[in-house]
This record gives C-alpha cells, sequence and structure tokens, in this order.
C-alpha cells in the first residue's frame, strides 16, 4: 500500500522529472502527437510505481502456480517443461499431409495439428458440387473414415496429441478420431488431443458454420458429455480467439469476446448436468499473437487472472485445475505480408516470443510463405526452428514470467482485465453469448474495429514494413510457394468411390437414421456417430443427416 | 441519368466455401465511403448466384474476393456468366491471396486487375473509377 506521504513525493519526483529531464530531452516534441498499439489503443510515455498502485501483489499477481495464475499455471514455469511445438498442417490428400506429419515429427515437433479442408470444414465430401476447386485446398481433404485412416497411418495415437481445427462438424471427426484409435488398439482412457469445437467463435469471426446456432451448441455439448464420460484426457473445447482477431478485433476484443464464449460453455455443460469440476479443466483456450509486444503479453496474463476469478467467482469451482487457464498460441496469419515475405520470419519470431512470455502451454509459429500459400516443407521447418531458437538459445525459457512487475506490462495487464469486464457485463445483459451473437454484436464490434484499423493503415498512422514504409516496387522477394495438385480431387474421388462400393449400404442407411432419430429426440448424438462413422457413412452423408433435422444456418445481415 | 450524378454500382461478391469475409467487408465499406452504391453479397455464393445479383442490381463492377486458392475454378466461370448474359462490359476485379503465375492467366480470360493483400482501399476505389466503362 502506498501512504499519501509517498504519493506526493512520488509526485513530486515526476514533476522533477518533467522539467529537468523531460522538457529539455525533445524541444521539438515527440516523432509523434499520439503512440498507439496495433489495437489502436494509446499508450503512456512511460510508466511508473504509481501506474501499479492499485495492484495489490499478493491477490492480483501471486506466485506461479498459485491463484489467480497471472504469473502462470506453473511453479517452475518452462523450467519444468518446455510448451509443445505444435505446427498446424494439412495439404492435399491424406497421405501427403501424413508425411508432413513424420517429418515434422522427425525434425523435433512434439505434437500434432491438423489442418482440414474447406469442403471437410462445411461438411461437404469431395464429390459435392460446392467443393469443385476447394479439394485439398486450405488442408487436407477428408471425406470418410478411409482418409482419416490414411492420415493417420504409422502415427500412433495413444502417444501423440494430435490437435484437430474442426468446428461445425467436429462430433464428426471426434467420431473419426476415436474409430482410428480403436483399430490401432489405444485405448480411449489414455488418448488425448485436442478437438477445437468452438462453434461461437463460427458465428462471430471465422464463419464456416452449418446448422443453427442452438443447434450447433447442442452438439458441443454432446462432445462434451462424451468426453467426460469415455475419453477423460481428451480436450474437446479449444475456445479461439485466434480467429476473431484476425477477423479483426482489436487485443482486448479477442480476450473479452473467447472468455466469454468459454463462459458460454461452461453455462452450456453444467445445464446439460456435467460436474463444473470434471469437465471444465479439459477446456482449453487459443489466442493470437500479434506484432504489439507488450499488448499480446499483457492480454495471455489477464487472459489466466479473469478465468480464475470467474471459475472461482461466477461458477464456484473449487478446484485449482478448473481454475487455471492453458491455451495454445498461433502467430497472427494476418500480420504476414506478401511483400518482402522473408520479412515475416522476423515478425514470427517476435509474436512467437510474445506467446512465450506470456506462459502459452503450446505455440504454432507461421511459416513466412503463408501470405502466399500454403507452407512449403522448407519454410514449415525455419517456423519450427524458430521456437526451437527461443526455447534454447534466448534464455526465455530460463525464469518463470519475466515480465513479472514491469509498470508497463502490470499496467496493460489491469487494463485488460477492466475492459474484458465491461464487455462480459454488456454481453451478460444481452442474455448472454448466444443471444449478443444472434443480435449481431461481437460481428459489428470486430468489424468496425477492422475497418478502424484499415483506415489507420492507409493515413500512414499505422506502419507495415515493406508495404506502406519501406517498399520496394521493383525488387519483389521471390520464394518458391507450394502448389496443390489438380490430381488431388481426383485421387479423393476415387477413394470415396471405392469406400461407397464396398460398405454395406444397409448398415449406413440404419446408422444414418439412428443419428437422426438421436438428433430429433435430443439425445447425445455422439454413439450414433461413432456407428455411422464405423459404417462408412461419408461426412457429408452425416451431416446431411444432422441438417435434415437441424436445418442450416442463414447469417443475419450485420 | 446525368453520367456524373449516378453512382458507380458495386457487387461484393464472396463465393467458394471460404467464410473470411473481413476483406470483403472493409472493401465493401471503403467503396461505400468513397461514394459508390456498394451491394454485398454475403457469403458461399455460387458463380451463377453472383452473376444474376449482378444483371438485377444493374451493376458496373464486380469485386470478387477468395483467399482459399480457388480462384482458377471460380473466376473465370464468373467472368463468363456475365459475358453470356449480355454483361460485356461489367469490370471484373478480384481480392485476395493468388500466386502470381495466375495473375496474367486470369487477366487473359477477363479479370481486370487483382488486388494482393497490402493494397490500400484507396487505389481499389481509384481503379473502379477510372475503369468502368460510363454508362449511356
Amino acid at each position: 500500500m502506498h501512504e499519501i506521504k509517498e504519493d506526493s513525493s512520488e509526485q513530486l519526483a515526476s514533476e522533477r522529472w518533467e522539467e529537468q529531464s523531460l522538457k529539455p530531452a525533445r524541444p521539438g516534441g515527440e516523432r509523434k502527437t499520439s503512440f498507439q498499439t496495433v489495437s489502436l489503443e494509446e499508450v503512456n510515455r512511460l510508466y511508473s510505481a504509481s501506474d501499479i498502485a492499485d495492484i495489490d501483489i499478493e491477490n492480483d499477481l501471486a506466485s506461479p502456480g498459485q491463484f489467480p495464475y497471472t504469473r502462470g499455471i506453473h511453479a517452475t514455469g518452462y523450467r519444468g517443461k518446455l510448451w509443445t511445438m505444435r505446427q498446424f498442417a494439412g495439404f492435399g490428400t491424406p497421405e501427403e499431409t501424413n508425411r508432413r506429419f513424420r517429418y515434422l515429427l522427425n525434425q523435433g515437433q512434439t505434437g500434432l495439428s491438423v489442418a482440414y479442408d474447406l469442403p471437410a470444414l462445411m461438411g461437404y465430401d469431395a464429390d459435392s458440387q460446392l467443393s469443385e476447386g476447394e479439394v485439398g485446398k486450405c488442408g487436407v481433404a477428408v471425406s470418410s473414415l478411409a482418409d482419416m485412416e490414411a492420415l493417420f497411418g504409422g502415427i500412433p495415437l495413444e502417444s501423440v496429441t494430435v490437435s484437430q481445427t474442426i468446428n461445425a462438424p467436429a462430433s464428426v471427426f471426434l467420431a473419426m478420431y476415436l474409430v482410428v484409435a480403436e483399430k490401432q488398439g489405444a485405448d480411449w482412457k489414455k488418448i488425448s488431443g485436442t478437438l477445437q469445437n468452438d462453434i461461437l467463435k463460427e458465428y462471430i469471426a471465422q464463419k464456416e458454420w452449418i446448422y443453427p446456432i442452438r443447434s450447433a451448441m447442442k452438439l458441443v455439448v454432446d462432445t462434451l458429455e462424451f468426453c467426460t464420460k469415455h475419453v477423460p484426457r481428451y480436450n474437446p473445447i479449444s475456445v479461439s480467439g485466434y480467429h476473431i482477431r484476425e477477423a479483426g478485433a482489436t487485443a482486448l476484443q479477442e480476450l473479452a469476446f473467447t472468455l466469454r464464449d468459454g463462459i458460454e460453455y461452461v453455462e452450456w455443460g453444467l445445464r446439460a448436468g456435467l460436474d463444473i469440476e470434471e469437465f471444465v479443466p479439459r477446456i482449453s483456450f487459443f489466442f493470437n499473437a500479434h506484432n504489439d509486444f507488450f499488448e499480446e503479453i499483457a492480454k495471455y496474463r489477464a487472459a489466466r487472472r479473469i478465468w480464475a476469478r470467474v471459475m472461482r467467482d461466477r461458477f464456484g469451482a473449487q478446484n485449482e485445475r478448473t481454475m487455471q487457464l492453458r491455451f495454445h498460441t498461433q502467430t497472427a496469419g494476418v500480420s504476414l505480408t506478401v511483400q518482402q515475405p522473408l520479412n515475416n520470419i522476423a515478425r514470427v519470431a517476435i509474436q512467437a516470443l510474445a506467446g512465450v512470455l506470456g506462459g502459452t502451454q503450446s505455440l504454432h509459429t507461421d511459416a513466412y510463405d503463408e501470405a502466399l500459400a500454403l507452407p512449403t516443407d522448407s519454410a514449415a521447418l525455419i517456423a519450427l526452428r524458430t521456437q526451437q531458437i527461443i526455447a534454447e538459445e534466448t534464455g526465455a525459457a530460463n525464469t518463470v514470467d519475466p515480465l513479472g512487475g514491469s509498470y508497463f506490462v502490470e499496467a496493460l495487464t489491469s487494463k485488460m482485465e477492466e475492459g474484458a469486464l465491461d464487455y462480459f457485463e454488456r454481453i451478460d445483459a444481452m442474455g448472454g453469448m448466444v443471444d449478443a451473437v444472434e443480435q449481431g454484436f461481437p460481428q459489428r464490434e470486430v468489424q468496425e474495429s477492422a475497418y478502424q484499423y484499415q483506415k489507420a493503415l492507409e493515413r500512414g498512422d499505422q506502419t507495415i514494413v515493406g508495404v506502406n514504409k519501406y517498399a520496394m516496387e521493383d525488387a519483389p522477394q521471390q520464394v518458391p510457394t507450394l502448389v496443390i495438385n489438380e490430381s488431388v480431387r481426383q485421387h479423393q474421388l476415387e477413394r470415396l468411390e471405392r469406400t461407397r462400393t464396398k460398405r454395406d449400404g444397409g448398415e449406413v442407411n440404419r446408422t444414418l437414421d439412428k443419428l437422426r432419430q438421436a438428433a430429433q429426440q435430443g439425445d447425445n448424438t455422439m454413439p450414433a456417430t461413432i456407428e455411422a462413422v464405423r459404417a462408412y457413412a461419408t461426412l457429408g452423408e452425416i451431416c446431411s443427416a444432422l441438417r435434415d433435422v437441424y436445418g442450416i444456418y442463414e447469417e443475419p445481415a450485420i | 441519368m446525368d453520367q456524373s450524378s449516378r453512382k458507380i454500382r458495386v457487387l461484393v461478391a464472396k463465393p467458394g466455401l471460404d467464410g473470411h469475409d473481413r476483406g470483403a467487408k472493409v472493401i465493401a465499406r471503403a467503396l461505400r465511403d468513397a461514394g459508390m452504391e456498394v451491394i454485398y453479397t454475403g457469403l458461399r455464393q455460387t458463380p451463377e448466384m453472383i452473376a444474376a445479383a449482378a444483371l438485377q442490381e444493374d451493376v458496373d463492377a464486380v469485386g470478387v474476393s477468395i483467399l482459399s486458392g480457388a480462384h482458377n475454378t471460380l473466376c473465370p466461370r464468373i467472368v463468363s456468366l456475365l459475358r453470356d448474359q449480355g454483361m460485356k462490359d461489367t469490370l471484373v476485379v478480384l481480392g485476395g491471396i493468388v500466386p502470381q503465375e495466375d495473375i496474367s492467366k486470369l487477366k487473359q480470360l477477363g479479370v481486370a486487375e487483382i488486388f494482393l493483400p497490402g493494397t490500400s482501399t484507396q487505389d481499389i476505389a481509384k481503379f473502379i473509377r477510372e475503369n468502368v466503362k460510363p454508362r449511356e
């Protein structure tokens, strides 16, 4: 606590500093009249003890591993275990992606992360007319269990953890994953991994939806419930701010909407009768690492503090694991430039360092060529090496929460927390996040921020090196890019054809009917989905069965 | 109508399965702020739906946003559908992630310009203003 006497002496010192040091230092003023973060938040010239006078070290910071976990969830930080280096990968056929996975594992990567193509994300098979031109382009093409078997061939799912970026049809992919594991002889009780399965941020930002929002939430609850009972080490939701940020949100909006989404899943889980101490520890988070170094670090630290307090105070959680926010980080794809693409290596390194200093549990570093295409092998390798350099050479992993106590970082952390709580209040007043999304609130907030940022960029208030400053018209750096062969679609169509011929059609129809029935009656859809997957019903067929019952989502004009 | 008073009408179109609409929405608003009338199709429109909307809205330009790599399939189809329905002068521009080697091919097929990431919205507005065919 600061006493009044100290405050006034501090103030005197500050005034003296302004008079003696500040004014003579720069008679012509500073470089700019306003200094802003990439989120267009004003930052002060200097942060001092007075900026963190309100912080109670015991209650607001505590020690690493202690409530509210501002300084991290592990007492030893990265001295015990480094973060998981988990590079997101997927392109072309399942066989091609399988080769990339094995390559990355051989290079020291410690976890896998699957990127699926757009037809898969939208619940269409490769042979759907809507899939034309998109098969294997933005990720790996998967239409049925046969593709999943090829994707994970030779990769033991009991020992390698796999993260799957899939949302609207997430329950189908969870089912396929579990059946592949079962065929490998793995025990569901032992396998781990992560399903993104965050449908709320799809309506807010990423926009790969299938069903109306409340039916989609029911499917999320089904996976939560199923995993809690049968796959207890699996993480069935990764609540994702990454895409919200990429769509244009500020750091604060990313933080606030993501955590409020998390609260929504907890509420829906509780309403389904799940035990908070059982299912919440398996909910993890996923944040962006953007360019503004300190703002990002503050965001991660604030996220942990807010979540711990919300779990304890709003939900009455008591177990530490329930209150500890674990998160994955990915560097900001949106910050990568086509112009002078090798500059992206520097951006990624700095963004990744922010994730590490913020205490991330796992990290994906973008490849420098990702503004051009999916990464080549060599670009993906540099991205992985960037993490290894941070881990092994910089010393950043030697000390827990090395920026804790920084006037600037602590002041930003507190400001982030306040801003997020303010958003929570507004969203609560709307009836919760599902209602807020139905009213278009987070969508409008994100769009507005995206537009304001674009304007700031075009005014020159925000700088992108190589784009609106230090541009080189005549000498663009050319780098090799990955080209997805058009034969991918043919390859996938042939396997799909073989799968449809070989399977027992009667069994497919029977299991799909059973799934429709489960959905109609409001039962948990996971057991029926697993049966349909075992019968080699395709992704498109399973999603169609659910579309028959739930209908499809139509986005309101926002 | 007097040429100087008629606002340029632009259809901002988002074909394919991709949902990344940040660019489409920012450009729609920027063109509106630049004095144009903008119609945004919404997500996941087929080339047929886009061509039909262009005709119905009687637009001068169609701005297509594609980030998924499906441009070689989708863009030529949009251009040919527009031409087939008699919209011979309608300007078609593309914005998104497009590899260098695809650009000349797309231009030959009738895409007037391809705007890559980092292009200022003012440059895009200027290009459209300077290249739409004046109305009778």
